[in-house]
């Protein structure tokens, strides 16, 4: 059990029962559909940008627990920062969550650490990684993106 | 069946007595695809080791023998299936290849531009795609039969859209993979006929759970996969009435198909050779019949029994769980159990099962109409064989209930 509740950490289950920044955002500028198509999942970002600036981020959509906790940590970890430090962000967590990536560590990147545990499972890997491959996609204009296209 | 009795048959496949995770298997995702029995591969490796051969196209002894092999292999799925001539069995890579073929084969003549295809909400995506490539390239319409909110087909909307729509073909699914839903087609193909439209019934989620006959349900076509009624993968059927595979020009070209080749002109030959181009899937083929030989040295009813006894336990099982819902329950289901929890989503619950040992599915189940519009964007499914057992299934909700107490 060891693995699965390295997976299912506390933290990752509180931010799937109460999810921060969830739902719809008033005076969204920019806003992007992630999909699975592995499992039909489907992640809304939507984003108010103000000059170079992330004012403020919601997610909302169906997914499982960690799909979730991904986008509800996603979302504390970017919100009202410049749009070049959001990009960095997401680039390291895309990056540390491949199987052999560089790995995320707490006092850096705070709860964000506790994604690593997907790493084990290699069919999850694309849960944690849809909310990001959404506020990319955002960031960038387009509408949607799936992790089949955009890679894991 | 008793407890020696299915031990007895468990023994037969030899990966049921594996581990995965450190637990015993418990495999139950006999939908996607079913486990082999030892027959099987004991058949295919006997091919490999003995009888290797192309077929159709050797003097020699061995090319004689696996030619034979092939057919007799061809012969046996008619039995199977009741098919009147092996004729009119044609192999495929499986149940997908079999409705592209008729697809394919179908376009131009019996459907043409402003022909309807009729399908249903509950159709696999094998039974989806295929006609929409057919719609984009051609101009033909693709109807939809309506589910209500529990997953049943609708099958007085299916009927008035057979009277008002006058559809070319009907292609309905018999089993639904993703709920077990049993469709009456019986009722459905006699009514179709009446108004004189053709049915292609999709029975791969039908024949690994009880006889399938071909005659008996007067459908014009069959498609079923062969590695989930316990063959090797890349096998499959096509069965068509005669007189229908006549009139269907080849699907794809190459050897073994033809008569005679001239830059002018080729002279195919009929069914089913027609429809086999290229060196098919020889020794899939064969381990197919021996899959069906396997199947038919079982007392079938007995197994129809079991797998009944296993669903009963395992809806009653997860009625009793507080905060799952079984999706899909109708009088007439196959072993198969979509089920969705409050507090966990279907991705969850299968990653905590597999580390318990147990194989279930999650998702969409290549039905994505169908949980669209239960408003679902997919479901755990446990779909069960005759080699499961009452164990398993009372592991499986003991496992459910500590994965609800884990996600509260
Ligand atoms: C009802 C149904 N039809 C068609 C298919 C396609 O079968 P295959 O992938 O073996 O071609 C499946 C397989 O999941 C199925 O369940």
């Amino acid at each position: 059990m060891a693995d699965i509740e390295e997976l299912y950490q506390e933290i990752i289950l509180e931010h799937n029962k109460r999810p921060r920044n969830y739902g719809p955002l008033a005076g969204s500028t920019h806003q992007a559909d992630g999909h699975n198509p592995l499992c039909g999942d489907e992640i809304k970002v939507s984003l108010v940008l103000e000059g170079d600036r992330l004012r403020s981020i919601h997610f909302q959509g169906q997914g499982c627990a960690i799909s979730r906790a991904s986008a509800s940590m996603m979302t504390e970890a970017v919100a009202g920062k410049r749009i070049t430090e959001v990009r960095r962000i997401a680039d390291t967590v895309l990056k540390a969550l491949q199987l052999h990536g560089p790995d995320l560590v707490l006092e850096r990147d705070g709860e964000l650490a506790s994604l690593l545990g997907v790493r084990k499972f290699p069919a999850r890997v694309k849960c944690a990684t849809l909310g990001w491959h959404a506020l990319l996609a955002a960031l960038d204009g387009q509408q949607r993106i799936s992790t089949e296209s955009a890679g894991a | 069946m008793t407890d020696p009795e299915l031990a007895r048959i468990r023994e037969d496949f030899p990966i049921l007595s594996r581990e995965v995770n450190g637990k015993p298997l418990v495999y139950l995702d006999n939908a996607a695809t079913s486990q082999k029995p030892r027959a099987v591969m004991e058949r295919l490796d006997r091919f490999y080791a003995r009888e290797n051969a192309n077929i159709h196209r050797g003097v020699h002894a061995l090319s004689q023998a696996a030619t034979e092999a092939y057919e007799q292999s061809r012969e046996r799925v008619a039995r199977f299936i009741g098919a009147p001539a092996a004729g009119q069995v044609v192999f495929t890579r499986g149940a997908t290849e079999a409705v592209n073929l008729v697809a394919s084969s179908l376009s131009g003549n019996l459907l043409q531009a402003g022909s309807t295809v009729l399908i249903t909400n509950m159709e696999h995506h094998a039974n989806i795609v295929p006609w929409q490539l057919l719609r984009d390239r051609t101009g033909i319409r693709l109807e939809v039969a309506r589910v209500d909110d529990d997953g049943l087909l609708e099958v007085e909307d299916l009927k008035k859209k057979i009277v008002e729509l006058k559809p070319s073909l009907l292609s309905m699914v018999y089993v639904s993979n993703s709920l077990g839903l049993v469709n009456p087609v019986r009722e459905i193909i006699a009514f179709a006929h009446q108004h004189s439209v053709p049915v292609l019934l999709d029975c791969a989620q039908a024949v690994p759970h009880f006889p399938v006959d071909v005659q008996e349900l007067d459908c014009e076509w069959m498609v079923f996969s062969g590695h989930k009624v316990f063959g090797p993968s890349g096998t499959g059927v096509l069965y068509g009435k005669a007189e229908r595979l006549e009139a269907m020009p080849p699907y794809q070209g190459g050897g073994d198909m033809i008569e005679s080749v001239s830059f002018e002109k080729t002279v195919f030959k009929g069914p089913p050779e027609r429809f086999e181009a290229g060196t098919p899937n020889i020794a899939g083929a064969i381990g197919l019949a021996a899959a069906l030989d396997y199947l038919d040295s079982l007392d079938r009813e007995a197994l129809v029994q079991h797998e009944g006894a296993l669903l009963a336990a395992a809806r009653e099982g997860l009625e009793s769980l507080p905060g799952v819902r079984i999706i899909g329950n109708g009088p007439d289901k196959a072993s198969v159990v979509s089920f969705v929890m409050d507090s966990a989503h279907p991705h969850d619950i299968a990653s905590f099962l597999d580390v318990e040992g147990i194989a279930i599915r999650s998702g969409h189940h290549c039905t994505q109409p169908l949980m669209t519009r239960l408003g679902l964007t997919g479901t755990a499914r446990a779909s069960f064989a005759f080699y499961n057992s009452m164990a398993e299934v009372e592991l499986l909700v003991r496992s459910l209930e500590k994965i609800r107490k884990f996600f509260g």
